[in-house]
């Protein structure tokens, strides 16, 4: 009987099976596979997005205009949005890291329907194509802003069928992934994985799949609505015929509140992964950590007015989501106790992937603070669509889901490439990036808080100093981004051939070779009574 | 060699149950995205109350419910084709799924009626007629009407579908008692859309 | 690999639930003769509930599948009940 790494001594890399080279990966249905290719297309999203970013930063170097006029900029936020949030952060890890490591975590040889899978990468690829089209063709590029709020999303004159069709594209690749992982972690685990030894960044797979699966449908239809007023005058959102756009941005963020929870659940899945690794010792409070990761998801659904204090709503409605949002903040409050109570006392094993999950905790805390601020009516009657919100959110999502994909990349990355990287490099890119980061983002706080309005182009003499400030920050991060991305790139191909287990991890991921053979294991794991995740004894 | 290493590639992984789960979970996004269209109607009613019952009187409660007990027994028969693969009645179960498959069809039929009334009347969505004569309310009733009503069709036309595949299946004899899963989920699809008809159906025709 | 065959569903189950849907649907009809205001939509909502209850339960197979895909089922219904009454939070105490 063959063994599976026998078959030709390969593994997911070199195996070359009924299709050869380029199209053996994109016909491919082996979720390691599946999981590299959504590694390159989100990473070159990225890339575009950071440069759109860039030159945002640039236009605001200086009051007025710099580089850039209005509708540009309005065009250029719009299309970094665009991207950022449908192409980068919501697949982000579920389909990179959940794609690669989800089944070998718990025993399987692919996700449930591997077929499926694939598609959800084609619909990633045609959803991106069609908001290029938007971009490149048509009446010129969407300047709405990611949020396509109602009115204007139905008066534009912008190209915006394409972009709105592109992101319902995108929902719908997002949605198979979760259905496709929900049936992967309730039928394939392998003999032994009971769902209470089940790693957490599994569990935070499967939160982040209920979301995925029951919140996208809403922003998929609330896009068709706004498609359907575009052509054909439908009027449920255009005030003129009696349709209300505080409605519209009821549904928008029906979805979007929970999206960022797709967004933030998976990036402490894997943090809860690298604390413990790199304390080598149990994480601290493992059911709690289940406890409030569902409790987050759950309590996620009930929390997007807050997005909407200052649009119109009800007293009511605003007493309530202000209440529910400091409710929600708690499950995440306790998951950082978690993972500073893990590193007390624990053998601590100071590497790239733990600077980056330390970083990660600091930033995310900062991030979630402000949140406060915004959750209170009071105070975000004042910050309400100011520089403040655009830190908020940066610090959180790009601080929190990105700095989360780094440490998470170079957490697995000898795992997935079957080398090493230059860690004296990956520091400093870490050291760099980091620091950029703080500089780019911090003076915004202050710069909201004392008026200057987001999505201008153009702001008051006396916002000239923070905003100097902001942009070099952006050049520093994306020079520390380079710094990352090259090291990567070039150990990916000629780094030093890795271990199986090179930081003694306990999941099942680390008992295979690195990388892994085709069918995951030459023999199907079994767990017994004693095994586990995290048992450093 | 050639067999081996396709067999190591695609290890035949199907399990009814996985199946089962994967069409009841899709069923939730179809339940959602209706939703959604039910949040919007629950909202205007409430602020519309009399338009909206004003409006309703432009609609055929005959035809209505004509379709209503139509699909309500397709769904019986999509049901017993189940029950009929199981026993390996396999023509019980081929005509029980085309007499579902002809339902569905004559639903699509009446509703391309119905509409074509609407059209007759000059009510469409951003009409002359609709814009000039009528309240808002009665606008967002009738573009509600037409998305709601529409976006149901659409969803039987991809039954009707779905069942073009499982009537092939069991044809062929692929889908058959030991592997139903075709079969069993295109049913679960079916009943999707007639549950989505079973609120539509009083909502829109019986609040006069 | 496949789950305990479950029982096989009788026609005839499926013919009587078939009838007792076609009587809630002549009610629900029948009722809105009846004048009753407010109440209207609840009754309305009220035989759809019941008939989607039966719907579910027999005609979809609950009945005779495993507890936790009902509970998904109740679940996925209480969320959007939920986000619906929140929402109508806003609406309803608007001034």
């Amino acid at each position: 009987m063959h063994t599976t790494s026998a078959v030709n001594g390969a593994n997911y890399l070199t195996y070359q099976g009924k299709y050869r080279g380029l199209l053996g990966w994109i016909l491919s249905t082996d979720h390691k596979r599946i999981g590299l290719l959504y590694l390159y297309s989100i990473a070159t999203m990225f890339s575009i997005g950071v440069l759109l970013g860039l030159a945002m930063k640039f236009e605001l170097l200086a009051p007025g205009k710099t580089v850039m006029d209005a509708q540009t900029y309005n065009a250029t936020f719009t299309v970094h949005g665009v991207i950022m949030i449908f192409m980068v952060v919501i697949p982000g890890l579920p389909a990179v890291f959940g794609n690669l490591m989800l089944p070998i975590m718990i025993g399987a040889k692919d996700v449930a329907f591997p077929k499926l899978n694939l598609l959800s990468w084609y619909l990633y690829v045609f959803g991106v194509v069609l908001v290029l089209i938007a971009l490149f063709f048509g009446q010129g590029v969407p300047d709405t802003g990611w949020t396509f709020y109602a009115p204007y999303s139905f008066k534009s004159g912008t190209n915006l069928l394409p972009a709105i069709f592109g992101a319902f594209v995108l929902g719908f690749s997002s949605i198979l992934t979760g259905l496709n992982f929900l049936v992967t972690i309730h039928r394939l685990r392998c003999p032994g994985m009971k769902w209470t030894k089940l790693p957490l960044f599994v569990w935070t797979l499967y939160g982040t799949a209920w979301i995925q699966l029951l919140a996208t449908p809403v922003v998929g239809i609330t896009l068709v609505l706004v498609a359907l007023e575009r052509t054909f005058g439908v009027g449920v959102f255009d005030p003129a015929l009696g349709g209300d756009p505080i409605l519209y941005q009821h549904l928008f963020w029906i979805y979007s509140h929970p999206a960022v929870y797709i967004m933030i659940l998976p990036a402490m899945g894997a943090i809860s992964e690298i604390i413990p690794t790199f304390s080598q010792k149990h994480i601290f409070g493992y059911k709690a950590i289940i406890a409030s990761t569902m409790a987050i998801a759950f309590v996620g659904y009930l929390v997007w007015g807050h997005h909407m204090f200052t649009a119109g709503m009800s007293g009511t409605a605003q007493y309530y989501f202000s209440l529910l949002t400091f409710i929600v903040a708690i499950p995440s409050a306790i998951k950082v106790f978690n993972w500073i109570s893990t590193l007390y006392k624990g053998s601590i094993n100071i590497q790239t992937p733990f600077y980056w999950a330390i970083s990660f905790i600091f930033v995310f805390m900062i991030g979630g603070l402000s949140g406060l601020v915004l959750g209170s009516l009071a105070t975000d009657i004042y910050v309400h669509d100011t520089a403040f919100v655009v830190a908020h959110f940066h610090y959180i999502v790009f601080g929190g889901t990105g700095f989360a994909f780094f440490a998470a990349m170079h957490y697995w990355f000898p795992k997935i490439f079957g080398r090493m990287y230059d860690k004296a490099w990956a520091n400093i890119g870490w050291l760099v990036f980091t620091i950029g980061f703080l500089a780019l983002y911090s003076p915004m706080f202050y710069l909201g808080m004392m008026g200057m309005p987001r999505r201008y182009y153009d702001y008051l003499e006396e916002f000239h100093g923070g905003n100097i400030l902001s942009t070099f920050g952006s050049w520093i991060m994306v020079t520390g981004f380079v710094i990352i991305l090259a090291n990567l790139i070039r150990s990916a191909r000629k780094g030093s051939p890795a271990e199986v287990n090179p930081w003694k991890g306990k999941t099942l991921e680390w008992t295979v070779s690195s990388p892994p053979p085709v069918l995951n294991f030459d023999k199907d794991p079994v767990l017994g009574e004693k095994d586990g995740p995290y048992n450093y004894e | 060699m050639e067999e081996h290493i396709h067999h190591v590639e695609h290890p035949d992984m199907y399990d009814p149950e996985s199946s089962k789960i994967g069409m009841w979970l899709f069923i939730f996004t179809e339940l959602l995205l209706f939703g959604g269209l039910f949040l919007v109607y629950s909202v205007y009613r409430y602020m519309n109350a009399d338009a909206f019952h004003l409006a309703a009187e432009e609609l055929n409660t005959t035809i209505g419910a004509i379709n209503t007990i139509i699909l309500l027994v397709s769904s019986m028969t999509i049901a017993m084709s189940t029950t009929a693969l199981q026993k390996g009645h396999k023509k019980v179960a081929m005509a029980l799924v085309v007499v579902t498959f002809l339902i569905g069809f004559g639903f699509l039929v009446n509703k391309y009626f119905e509409w074509g009334v609407k059209f007759d009347h000059g009510i469409w969505p951003g009409s002359e007629h609709l814009i000039n004569n009528m309240s808002q309310g009665e606008i967002l009733f009738f573009g509600l009407y037409f998305v709601m009503t529409g976006l149901h069709a659409l969803h039987i036309i991809v039954g009707l579908v779905i069942m073009g595949f499982a009537i092939r299946g069991i044809n062929n004899g692929k889908v058959n008692a030991e592997r139903p899963s075709l079969l069993d989920n295109c049913g679960l699809y079916w009943h999707l859309v007639d549950l989505i008809w079973i609120f539509l159906f009083p909502l829109f025709y019986l609040i006069t | 690999m496949s789950e305990e065959k479950h029982h096989i569903v009788p026609y005839r189950l499926y013919a009587i639930v078939l009838l007792v849907l076609l009587t809630l649907t002549f009610a629900s009809i029948g009722i809105t003769g009846i004048e009753l205001g407010a109440y209207t939509v609840a009754g309305a909502l009220l035989f759809a509930i019941l008939k989607s209850y039966l719907v579910l339960i027999y005609f979809m197979h609950l009945k005779y599948d495993k507890p936790y895909i009902r509970i998904m089922v109740v679940f996925v219904f209480a969320i959007f009940v939920v986000v619906l009454v929140i929402t109508m939070l806003d609406y309803l105490y608007r001034v």
